[in-house]
């Protein structure tokens, strides 16, 4: 078989209710994360770069900017004739409002866009995880090993504050699943489902058709949970950088990850890169009295001041004697001059004014809204 | 096909051998400037900006960087249903097959590409020069006199006149006098090579100068110094903004330290007239605990360690520790290894510059200023560790450790 006979499904609303803030008018996918990509850029292109063309995109919720931002899918070259991307906006029908309540739910609406494309295998993956993953070679191995259903895990040190969006495995020596708890009490290092899984084509429609029927909405509740036994899922370690946000200290925390050149180096190989939105943006410029230390900065960025452990996205200005450190400043927001940073998330176009100092703490950074001035 | 009112027409064939090295692997518009762009992203961008939605892009020199480049025209928002970008090489036909022979050639030759669109005007722009220009401006300036070509024109010093091509204008922009680099100039209007014209007197020129067999078949030598004699309508259009022939090392050295320069009008953050360019695909550039960056421009893909001054860094370039990089522009994809110093220098695509190696001088460390002079580290080369190129150097060969390069 080819890859191409894989199809794509993400999801782009999951988990945007532990975002707060971030994802008050956008989508977890639209997640603005890195300094120039969004949280889907990572899902997206891990299936273009395994030679999954025919990708669709569920959305239920604010994804206006979700739709902005993918537009026809020219930059992950999914603008096709044959397959491409497609998005998948709530259907509502005689029986069904169009605003699903699970992934299983979500799926039912789109059933007709499942059964008409061709694929032996569906990829169906959440937009929470930043990873650079080859998903080639999770379906060689679901293929291998004779599983119905393989999912993505990684073993991590859970923690408390993960546990209230958390699915765990555990697994036989034959890895296949044999238990699956979902949001458990439950510390150490344990193997984390990624959301992301490789299931036949055939199965996931017979699971979906069999699920309406039943009333069942949850993915992981009534399939996973429920049909462990009867379908053989098994499961597959990704044991290279992968994390998951789920809360703004997540997201934090994954952001400055970034500043660590084996993490960069893992999540962008020149061979597997990560595709986005182009811009147009002109590069860097860096003014005389600039100083810039151990930080990512995107196109369009203007410095005339100081950066320090930080990340700012696209058309970000900091003005002369400002000083910025250990904040993450999105994408046309201004620093004016001798205003001062240290630990704050400052969203799309946010202004703070000339001499303004703003703090907040590493396990609690302050996060000022989209658009506001300070 | 439907009727347009105007395309545009780009002489992209230079082979910019004042460029040397630069230049042996692509033709001239296709140099990469200021970062992120190639030279041709600005006419292409003062088009679609302009309201153009036709350019045909006459290649003949080293043409495959370039259509790779141009591709399908999306870039600059060129793929259109009707008309948008399209690469012209010379091509075969049933009698008179021939290369372009002068720019009026190149043009004349692809008489039926321009008929497809049957336009009243034609733009003639050349891929060799960084400015920003509204042509449509320009066109309503042809339009109101009823010319029958306009040409654009720039005040240069007087001193420095003799170099370019000269329009004698009456004071309402009528030329009645065009002289090609005069030894004693009457004025100061030089020809940045930029013309409009209409299309049915143009085509009737260039018929006429095809019979001429002493022709060289060149705007500037011919069709416009014709046009004159006929007392055919035509104006000079000034403009005074930025504007750079990129036609030599030191001139493309100057034209990226002038992005640099906050007194330089050439502003490439105006989001009403964006320039347009084939994007990298790479992360934001990382700035390392120890690095410094000042008054540079830097875009991504970039990792900087070192230090780096009055510098243009390209795309996926590699500073290593302690290296030096001032006043230098250095092109995509180049590393320069731990301890180097490059000063004065264009490093080209893909070159790497070994351990503590040496290029280029500040002027005023070279006592004998007939021999300073940008250093030029040619693609794909590598500069072996310790070894030095001095000023005023063009490197096209690997370069030994610890070897002083001479010509």
């Amino acid at each position: 078989m080819t890859d191409s006979s894989a199809l794509g499904i993400i999801f782009s609303n999951m988990h945007d209710d532990y975002l707060g803030e971030l994802t008050s008018h956008r989508t977890m996918a639209s997640i603005p994360f890195g300094g120039r990509y969004r949280l889907v850029d990572f899902a997206l292109s891990n299936m273009v770069n395994s030679g999954i063309s025919n990708v669709g995109v569920i959305t239920k919720s604010n994804y206006q900017s979700l739709m902005d931002h993918l537009g026809s899918g020219r930059e992950w070259d999914l603008a096709r004739k044959r397959g491409g991307l497609v998005l998948l906006p709530p259907y509502a029908s005689a029986d069904s409002s169009g605003v699903y309540r699970g992934r299983l739910d979500a799926l039912a609406n789109v059933i007709g866009y499942i059964q008409r494309t061709r694929a032996k295998y569906v990829v169906i993956s959440d937009c929470d995880v930043v990873a650079n993953i080859d998903l080639k070679k999770i379906i060689r191995s679901h293929e291998r090993s004779g599983a119905q259903i393989t999912l993505l895990y990684s073993q991590q040190n859970v923690t408390e504050d993960m546990r209230r969006d958390i699915t765990l495995l555990e697994m036989d020596t034959d890895s296949r699943v044999r238990e699956v708890l979902i949001n458990p009490f439950a510390t150490g290092v344990r193997n984390v489902y990624m959301d992301i899984a490789v299931i036949e084509k055939d199965l996931l429609e017979k699971i979906i058709l069999d699920g309406r029927s039943r009333n069942q909405l949850s993915f992981r509740k009534d399939v996973l949970v429920a049909q462990k036994d009867k379908i053989i899922i098994k499961a597959y370690e990704f044991d290279k950088y992968i994390v998951r946000i789920n809360s703004i200290a997540s997201y934090y925390e994954a952001s400055m990850q970034l500043l660590n050149p084996e993490v960069r180096s893992e999540l962008f190989p020149p061979d597997r890169p990560v595709k986005t939105k182009v811009r147009d943006e002109v590069p860097v410029k860096y003014g005389l009295a600039a100083s810039v230390s151990n930080s990512l900065l995107a196109d369009g960025c203007i410095i005339e001041g100081e950066v320090e452990n930080s990340i700012l996205f696209r058309g970000v200005k900091v003005g002369r004697g400002a000083k910025v450190k250990n904040s993450i400043v999105m994408q046309g927001s201004i620093v004016g001059d001798s205003a001062g940073l240290d630990y704050v998330i400052a969203d799309r176009d946010v202004t703070i004014r000339d001499t303004r100092r703003l703090m907040g703490y590493v396990s609690y950074p302050l996060f000022i809204t989209k658009g506001s001035v300070v | 096909m439907r009727k347009k009112e105007w395309i545009a027409m780009l002489l992209a064939g230079g082979q910019g051998s004042r460029l040397y090295t630069l230049t042996r692997n692509l033709a001239k518009p296709a140099v990469p400037y200021g970062g992120k762009y190639r030279i041709i992203d600005f006419p292409l961008s003062n088009c679609v900006n302009s309201g153009i939605d036709t350019v045909g892009v006459l290649t003949q020199y080293q043409p495959l960087v370039l259509n790779e480049y141009i591709g399908t025209g999306q870039p600059w928002d060129l793929d259109r249903q009707e008309g948008g970008v399209f690469v012209l090489p010379p091509y075969q036909k049933s009698s008179g097959s021939d290369w372009y022979k002068g720019t009026a050639n190149a043009i004349y030759q692809n008489t039926p590409f321009i008929e497809r669109y049957d336009p009243e005007y034609v733009l003639i722009l050349s891929g060799d020069h960084v400015y920003k220009m509204d042509y449509s401006r320009m066109l309503s300036y042809h339009k109101e006199r009823g010319a029958d070509c306009t040409i654009a024109v720039l005040e240069v010093p007087m001193e420095e006149a003799s170099r370019f091509g000269i329009m004698n204008c009456e004071p309402d922009g009528k030329v009645y006098e065009f002289e090609e680099k005069p030894k004693q100039p009457k004025s100061n209007l030089a020809s940045m090579g930029i013309y409009i014209f209409s299309w049915k007197k143009l085509r009737e020129y260039m018929e006429e100068d095809a019979k001429d067999p002493n022709s060289a078949n060149d705007f500037g030598k011919n069709i416009i110094p014709n046009m004159l004699s006929a007392g055919e309508k035509m104006y000079a259009y000034s403009f005074d903004g930025y504007w750079k022939d990129v036609g030599t090392i030191d001139s493309l050295w100057e034209a990226n330290m002038d992005l640099l320069n906050p007194y330089v009008p050439l502003s490439l953050y105006d989001p009403s007239w964006k320039i347009y360019s084939r994007n990298p695909v790479m992360p934001p550039h990382y700035v390392g605990k120890d690095a410094s960056v000042q008054n540079s421009m830097i875009t991504e893909g970039c990792i900087i360690h070192g230090c780096v001054d009055f510098s243009v860094l390209f795309a996926g370039v590699t500073i290593e520790e302690g290296a030096e990089v001032r006043d230098s522009i250095v092109m995509p994809g180049s590393v320069i290894r731990k301890g180097a110093v490059v000063e004065y220098s264009i490093v080209a695509e893909d070159a790497v510059i070994g351990e503590g190696a040496v290029v280029g001088s500040r002027p005023e460390e070279t006592s004998d200023k007939s021999k300073w002079g940008i250093a030029v580290v040619g693609n794909g080369v590598t500069v072996g560790a310790g070894a030095v190129v001095p000023p005023k150097s063009m490197v096209e060969c690997d370069i030994p450790e610890k070897e002083v390069f001479s010509i």
